[in-house]
């Protein structure tokens, strides 16, 4: 087999090649940014227009369980990066037990979500027709709700997409008899993963930690 | 590349990072509690980037698109936010 026999023909060699679809995934992730971004945007314009009502609405969320969740999708993102690791070094059993496991983290996210939207439906604080909110004017401590539930909810898609291209590539990696074709598509994974983990990083304090200190 | 060692380290930061973040939370900054936190939440963002997503040795091509991506994050914020910080009621 020749060395360079995984390098398509348009390209000089197979760096080329990896800095091209590293260069496509930056791409799609700056739009990534900017879809984020309006969101940050919308929840940045009503939180100012109503700082108190914002404050006494994110009292409603579970702070201790919101913290549980940043440190395993952060703890996600360090086992994203060893699986990169595992995959540039050819080890096909630490590239499977590092995707798995970050795709268990993913779940553990997920289902930690799911237990915490629960709680909220069940007080009432999902801004449908069983919206009961009373402490602050409910109109507006509605939008904060909205917010929440559309900007975790889009952010939790975006994890249940991740988790599903890593059991997808956690299989490849076990199936596949060449790792250097796989080796820059887990590299691109690892880049939507982290993408996802930075978004968390700024939702988890706009969101569980406004006005905590009051 | 073959040692875990830097991610090591930036794992520990980025938990370290978020002790301290909630902690400033239940600590009263006044005005300055949401700044702090989203400065905090920068720094965790601008490690992962530079080390997790290894834009740090990344070919320069791939860095000014990356830099591109969030410098016009910022514009939108920006130029959005100059109208609803002036406005008089």
């Amino acid at each position: 087999m020749r060395p360079d026999s995984t390098v398509a023909h348009q390209f000089e060699d197979a760096t080329q090649q990896r800095d091209a679809a590293t260069l496509g995934m930056w791409l799609f992730l700056g739009t990534e940014i900017l879809f984020f971004g309006a969101l940050f945007l919308s929840y940045m314009v009503y939180r100012l227009h109503n700082p108190e009502v914002f404050r006494v609405a994110s009292e409603h969320t579970l702070v201790a369980v919101g913290t549980l969740n940043t440190a395993v999708l952060l703890l996600s993102s360090f086992t994203m990066v060893l699986a990169v690791r595992a995959a540039e070094l050819k080890q096909r059993l630490m590239l499977v037990v590092f995707l798995g496991v970050t795709a268990l983290l993913g779940t553990v996210f997920l289902g930690v979500k799911g237990f915490e939207y629960a709680h909220e439906i069940h007080e009432g604080l999902f801004p449908g027709s069983h919206f009961r909110f009373t402490e602050a004017d409910p109109t507006r401590a509605r939008m904060f709700f909205y917010l929440y539930f559309l900007m975790t909810g889009v952010h939790a898609l975006h994890v249940t997409i991740g988790i599903v291209l890593l059991g997808i590539f956690a299989l490849r990696a076990l199936l596949t008899m060449r790792l250097e074709q796989l080796s820059t598509a887990v590299d691109l994974l690892g880049l939507y993963w982290h993408f996802v983990d930075i978004v968390w990083v700024f939702l988890f304090p706009l969101i569980y930690l406004v006005g905590r200190h009051v | 590349m073959n040692s875990i060692k830097p991610y090591v380290r930036v794992a520990v930061a980025l938990f370290v990072l978020l002790v301290i973040t909630v902690g400033a939370a239940y600590i009263n900054l006044g005005v300055f509690n949401t700044p702090v936190a989203m400065l905090i939440s920068l720094i965790k963002a601008v490690l992962i980037i530079l080390f997790f997503m290894h834009v740090r040795r990344a070919d320069p091509l791939i860095q000014i698109f990356v830099v591109a991506g969030f410098f016009w994050l910022g514009i939108m914020l920006t130029l959005t936010l100059s109208d609803f910080l002036t406005r008089h009621p």
